[in-house]
């Protein structure tokens, strides 16, 4: 990890070396700094009366970041942990340690020369290897308005294969800008742009954001985006700077359009180096292309998930259920709305992940629930693909946003499982309505979510979903969720099972 | 005074029954065992402190249910030790027997008054009040003459102290326990009357018919060492039932058959009992032929029917016979319900659209280690579920008359001569729709959730646990294949032992002085292939695909990755690769010589680029492209910076550090590209198979590699879609030889290869700590850089990667080396799917276990 500031002046009052006294290193030596995330380097390749170049080379021990809490492998990668591109690019770990070393100097403070540090200097920065992700255009986006020349080189991912670009660029910034402004800005943008810190985000993050972005990023356009990446889209951090940040000035609040979903933002919310998660229960869309301002959910989730659920739990109350089980319940949204309604007196969340089960646990406060209400529920882990005879005897079950998570030649051993063996009184079945797709841009063959193994249109829904009701003695009909589109139909679609001679539960 | 004896069958609830001081609890201490005894005063002591204690009465009996139901369910007998005089007390006891379908005995204590009040007089602990010893005197009087009654099979009463002390308990199997007959069998499926097809069914399985004087047939004679086992159902419908009874009473009673109870010996009794009896299904038939026949031969006909069993456990309790089968909770056990369920099925109580009973398909949740076989339900070829055979074909209504030979599991059967009974039920019953229906093939989540052991012949017991079970469930469940055709998961492979030689971390050497060590004589080094594991399983055609493995139309077969999932994205390119796969086999002519129609081969798929494109890019260019972009520019500054103040050495140092980690990461660069190249489609794939992993009825891990790498030679001269496998076979004893793999390896590395993987060279070895790890990698120094990162050469690092413990890796490798041999045992065994699928869950499972990935 590696990065130059280099000043330059023509004014021999003011030499360039003066640089030294801002940073309170010496430009004749080389100082090494221990540091949690490594070693830091502070050398000057040149330093004269008109030039002098200050570098940070920081060298982190990839065996130590490893047995330390490095960052988690990525889901199907186990050997992230030792083949990463963190020794290299220049990420949080550069911005902590470029805080630590030129402390003094992103502070302002210069003791022995008290005037320098509010003269703007001509500086430039390079940063041969800055993750962006989001490209070089939101790379701009971030810098150019603080009054930088915004030089930016792609980086070939492998120019022996042809890959094309890689995420990173090489950087210089060009301007006549304060040095602790300057540094403030890279301690700041550096993970903002790479979208990822190798620490937990903790409520004090919020502080330093707004220590560090003093004087320049409450009016800076891309506050937003800043804010969220900055704060890894953390709900609960992101709604509390972004107040602080209203406070200090007159104008309204940015516009919202860039935020996450509540779906998206929620989960990391509670487990400390989570990412974006996945799981059946919960319809998430994260933009895999590096689209615009980072995480991009593709279909409206918030309104559509609400309404989703709502379709769900109307539904359900009209069907008169006492008991339902909610296969493929994740993390848990519409077990919490059924077990405020007194009417169910059994509810069953199942789920294939046992790490949707704790979140889920968690979200339901299982643990603190009073204890007829805690009798009520019941969570468990099991999959659709095994009969379970626990699932027998519900008056109904409930499988949202499940199905199309499933390979379709698993398919008929789930429908033998919930239609065969579980055999509730009523089933629910929601699944994306690919005809809607368009609607949210999406090209022809693409899909809502990377883990969906297809998506079906209303005709195949039902063909399917008919098939079903006759092997297994079931009558089905047929709800659209959410807005109709006279051509495409609704974006999601449910089926609602009844079956045929109500048997007497076993 | 004499020996008394006291006959109680094996597996039974025994109950005392005496007033207090009639001497219960000595006499059951000396006559059972040590735990086969629960004293309801010993409960009382165990929740309260105090064996007197009155209040403690109802928890203490809780915790004796309790005690003795989980001890029933393992079929133990077990003796209470209580008063049991009040008729309340033993209604609790005759149920928990009757939950568990074992057999209640009474032994009542019934001693005089006087030497009950005298010994509790002595006793200090307690201080009963003589009323109390009178009031349960008379309970017991008044009890003792309804044992029998209340369901009490057996009652015994010993009435004097001398009595009890002279008595011996005398233990007596079940009826139904011929577990001493070890076989071999021949079980024949329901004959209903039909007298000829036996005989020709007989002489078709070697017996010889035994005419009396008018030529009819009155004894089969099995060849040497058989015995036939008829499932029931003799009688009714079919044409001679009196003949075919005659055979078969002559049979069992020169030792050469036994037969089991059908349902309509069950209804014959009783008509012929004179009850009234509504003579349909045949039944009047059969009334009808045996009027013809002397009386005397009704009666013996009425006793033989009455007497008969309605199940047989036999050779040691791996084969049960049940005319309509048995689940295995009811297997060796008597009660009203094990033999309605031998007799009729699990019944649910309705009737179907013919009007005939709907049955629970209880043997698709069979889980039993016995084969259990039986009759009852026409169908039109037996088929095997979970180890359970239906043999009712149906002979009188014109289908056939079936055997099976036990334990061949070889079906002999000769066809009806004509259709001699009219179905109410097309014999083609399609699967009823009212009922509960299931396939057979529907796993359960019992049969991997939880904490898991399992038995494998290679390696003992291998236990998985609840986390790494659930774990595996995830996975299992949203991306693997189906399980009926994920037989196999490939075990992972232990790196050889780390090299004590400089510069390098994985070395020949040491792999090869592992297996002299092990006492290996002779080890194959095999070329480490550049690409995925794959497992392909391969159907010779359309037919045994569909048949064998269930798979739908137009596929013949699947190949999967190391972790279940489909190794290509779509079952067009899979069939496509299959068919050459096929192709070359037909070519190479291994099919015929294998005797098989369908084949698993584990091979590795090239390039690793066409499955890890992604991550080639994603992880490995990445890390490619911000090393060469970040450490020019440092290097540069470093070396201006050395230059203009040279004294600092530091400076100098890092500088040439820097160098060092610039060329680290252009070599890192050169190792990963070489995983790359490029595919269109199916087109530039190789596949490098190296093991037959299994076929019908055969394994091959007793093969030497050469055998195994001799038939990938042949696929790779048939097809070009073949690459070989490079090898070299050594002693790794020999100083000369370990030094030719030391060059072997170095050549191939040297050339830009993956590196190595040593085995033994006869394929499965045991050592004499047991199994010998199946093959030991190692692998090449130049590729671990994509492995442990592009620095790990550099020496403050390598000497810190040293000291990796490998031991979680090589016992990981064992287990699951073990668990794909009996996964693969069990897949040529013809086993049932669940028995396949535990294993590959297993394996699935250990390998969520933390172990260092880079191993």
């Amino acid at each position: 990890m590696f990065l130059t500031i280099t000043s330059t002046s023509e004014a021999a009052e003011s030499p360039a070396t003066d640089l030294g006294y801002l940073l309170h290193k010496h430009p004749d030596r080389a100082q090494k700094f221990g540091l949690p995330v490594g070693t830091a380097h502070v050398f000057y390749p040149r330093a004269d009366e008109t030039t002098c170049t200050a570098a940070l080379l920081l060298e982190v021990d990839p065996i130590a970041l490893v047995r330390g809490r490095g960052p988690k492998p990525a889901e199907g990668f186990s050997l992230a942990q030792y083949v990463n591109d963190r020794p290299y690019a220049a990420s949080s770990m550069l911005a902590v340690a470029l805080g630590k070393v030129f402390r003094t100097a992103v502070a302002g403070r210069c003791d022995a020369r008290p005037e320098l540090p509010s003269k703007p200097l001509n500086l430039q920065i390079h940063v041969p290897a800055l993750p962006c992700r989001g490209g070089a255009d939101v790379a701009r986006r971030m810098f150019a308005p603080l009054g930088w020349d915004v030089q930016l080189t792609p980086v070939p991912l492998d120019p022996e294969l042809g890959w094309g670009d890689s995420r990173y660029l090489d950087v210089r910034l060009t301007g006549q800008v304060r040095l602790h402004e300057a540094l403030s800005q890279l301690y700041v943008l550096l993970p903002v742009l790479d979208d990822a810190k190798h620490y937990w985000v903790s409520p004090d993050e919020v502080d330093k954001l707004i220590r560090a972005g003093e004087g320049w990023l409450a009016a800076h356009p891309e506050r937003t985006l800043i804010v969220e990446r900055y704060l890894r889209h953390r709900r609960r951090l992101v709604d509390d700077a972004s107040e602080r940040f209203a406070s200090l000035e007159d104008e309204a609040l940015a516009d919202e359009d860039g935020e996450l979903p509540e779906d998206v933002v929620e989960p990391t919310d509670e487990v400390p180096g989570s990412d974006i998660t996945v799981s059946a229960g919960v319809a998430v869309a994260v933009g895999g292309e590096e689209g615009l301002g980072g995480a991009v959910a593709l279909e409206p989730v918030v309104s559509l998930a609400v309404r989703r659920l709502g379709a769900v739990a109307e539904t359900l109350r009209a069907s008169g259920a006492q008991s339902v089980a909610d296969l493929g319940c994740g993390e848990g949204k519409l077990l919490k709305e059924l077990l405020a309604d007194p009417r169910y007196q059994r509810l069953l969340g199942v789920d294939v992940s046992h790490r949707s089960l704790t979140i889920a646990a968690r979200r339901l406060r299982l643990e603190q629930l009073p204890e007829r209400t805690a009798e009520r529920i019941e969570l468990r882990q099991s999959s659709l693909v095994y009969a379970d005879p626990e699932l027998t005897g519900f008056d109904a079950a409930v499988l949202m946003e499940v199905i199309e998570h499933l390979d379709l030649s698993r398919l008929p051993a789930l429908a033998a499982n919930v239609f065969g063996t579980a055999r509730p009184g009523q089933v629910l079945v929601t699944t994306p309505n690919v005809e809607y797709n368009a609607r949210y841009g999406l090209a022809e063959g693409e899909i809502r979510h990377a883990d969906h193994r297809f998506e079906w249109n209303r005709e195949q829904f039902q063909e399917w979903a008919t098939g079903v009701a006759t092997k297994y003695g079931y009558t089905v009909r047929f709800k659209a969720i959410g807005d109709e589109d006279p051509q495409a139909g609704p974006p999601t679609q449910m089926a609602v099972f009844a079956l045929e001679t109500p048997e007497v539960a076993r | 005074m004499s020996e008394h004896q006291l006959t109680v069958p094996d597996t039974c609830l025994v109950v005392l029954v005496g007033v207090s001081g009639s001497g219960k609890s000595t006499f059951a201490s000396q006559k059972f065992g040590r735990y086969e005894v629960l004293s309801s005063d010993f409960c009382r002591g165990l929740v309260s402190n105090d064996e007197n204690s009155q209040d403690a009465t109802a928890d203490a009996f809780d915790v004796l249910h309790h005690i003795a139901g989980k001890r029933l369910a393992a079929g133990l007998l077990t003796v209470i030790d209580a008063t049991n005089v009040q008729k309340d007390a033993r209604a609790g006891l005759l149920k928990l027997a009757r939950d568990h379908d074992v057999l209640p005995v009474a032994i009542v204590l019934d001693m005089p008054k006087e030497v009950c009040l005298e010994r509790n007089s002595r006793r200090k602990d307690r201080d009963f009040p003589e009323r109390v010893i009178h009031r349960q005197a008379d309970q017991l009087q008044r009890s003792i003459k309804g044992l029998r009654r209340e369901g009490f099979r057996r009652v015994h009463v010993l009435d004097s102290p001398e009595k009890a002390a002279a008595s011996r308990i005398v233990r007596e199997p079940l009826l139904n326990d011929l577990r001493e007959r070890t076989g071999p069998f021949d079980v024949i499926g329901d004959v209903h009357g039909c007298r000829s097809e036996l005989q020709t069914l007989l002489g078709k399985l070697g017996y010889g018919l035994i005419l009396d004087p008018d030529g009819r047939a009155v004894d089969a004679v099995p060849p040497a060492g058989r015995t036939a086992v008829f499932v029931g159902d003799l009688v009714d419908r079919g044409p001679d039932t009196p003949g075919v009874l005659r055979l078969v009473m002559g049979m069992i009673e020169n030792g050469h058959a036994l037969c089991v109870s059908g349902n309509h010996e069950h209804k014959l009794v009783r008509a012929l009992g004179g009850k009234n009896v509504k003579l349909t299904h045949g039944l009047q038939e059969t009334m009808d032929q045996l009027a013809g026949e002397p009386e005397e031969f009704r009666a013996k006909v009425a006793d033989f029917c009455e007497g008969l069993i309605a199940h047989y456990v036999l050779d040691g309790g791996k084969l049960v016979v049940a005319h309509a089968g048995l689940k295995e909770a009811y297997h060796g056990r008597a009660s009203g319900r094990v033999r309605s369920f031998a007799l009729y099925g699990d019944t649910t109580g309705e009737t179907d659209q013919f009007g005939l009973p709907v049955r629970y398909p209880w043997a698709n949740d069979y889980r039993g280690q016995a084969m259990v076989l039986y009759g009852h339900t026409p169908t039109l070829t037996p088929e095997w579920v979970n180890n359970t055979m239906c043999l009712d074909t149906g002979a009188v209504f014109g289908g056939s008359l079936t055997a099976l030979r036990y334990p061949e599991k070889e079906i002999v059967s000769v066809p009806a001569e004509k259709v001699w009974y009219e179905p109410s039920r097309p014999l083609v019953a399609a699967a009823p729709t009212k009922t509960v229906h299931r396939d057979p093939d529907v796993l359960a989540l019992t049969d991997v959730a939880g904490k898991r052991s399992i038995q494998t012949q290679h390696h003992n017991r291998i236990t998985v646990t609840a986390e790494a079970a659930a774990g595996a469930l995830e996975v299992m469940s949203r991306f693997a294949l189906d399980p009926r055709w994920l037989l196999y998961l490939p075990p992972t492979m232990a790196p050889a032992p780390t090299s004590a030689l400089p510069g390098v971390l994985e070395h020949p050497v040491e792999a090869l002085a592992a297996y002299a060590k092990d006492g290996v004589p002779e080890v194959i080094c095999e070329e480490k292939h550049m690409g995925s594991r794959a497992v392909l399983l391969v159907c010779r055609d359309a037919t045994a695909a569909s048949v064998r493995f269930g798979l739908p139309d137009g596929r013949t077969g699947a190949i999967h990755t190391r972790t279940g999932r489909s190794f290509l994205r779509s079952d067009a390119e899979t069939e496509a690769l299959l068919s050459r796969v096929r192709s070359a086999l037909d070519k190479a002519k291994v099919w015929d010589e294998l005797e098989t129609n369908w084949l698993l081969l584990d091979a590795e798929i090239m390039p690793w680029s066409l499955k890890a494109g992604d991550l080639l890019r994603q992880q490995y260019a990445a890390v490619g492209a911000a090393a060469r972009t970040a450490l020019p520019p440092a290097l540069e500054a470093l070396t201006a910076a050395a230059q203009r103040v040279p004294d600092l050495t530091d400076l100098a140092a890092l500088r040439d550090h820097t160098a060092a980690r610039l060329s680290a990461a252009s070599a890192f660069e050169v190792a990963y590209r070489r995983y790359v190249w490029p595919t269109d489609g199916l087109e530039g794939v190789k596949i490098a198979p190296f093991q037959v992993l299994a076929a019908d009825g055969k394994t091959f891990h007793d093969r030497p590699h050469t055998w195994h790498l001799a038939l990938a030679d042949r696929l790779v001269e048939a097809d070009d879609l073949f690459v070989p496998t490079r090898r070299l076979v050594l002693d790794p004893a020999s100083e000369k030889d370990v030094a030719a793999a030391v060059t072997w390896w170095e050549e191939l590395t040297g050339a830009g290869g993956e590196g190595m993987v040593v085995k033994p060279l006869a394929n499965l070895t045991k050592g004499k700590r047991g199994l010998v790890q199946p093959g030991l990698k190692v692998r090449g120094a130049e590729y671990l850089r994509i492995i442990y990162g592009p620095d790990y050469l550099l020496e403050e690092n390598l000497h810190r990667l040293k000291s990796r413990a490998v031991g979680r890796k090589r016992a990981a490798a064992l287990r699951e080396y073990a668990l794909g041999l009996e996964a693969l045992e069990r897949v040529a065994a013809g086993e049932p799917l669940w028995r396949v699928h535990e294993t590959v869950f297993a394996v699935l499972a250990l390998e969520s276990e933390p172990v260092d990935p880079r191993l």
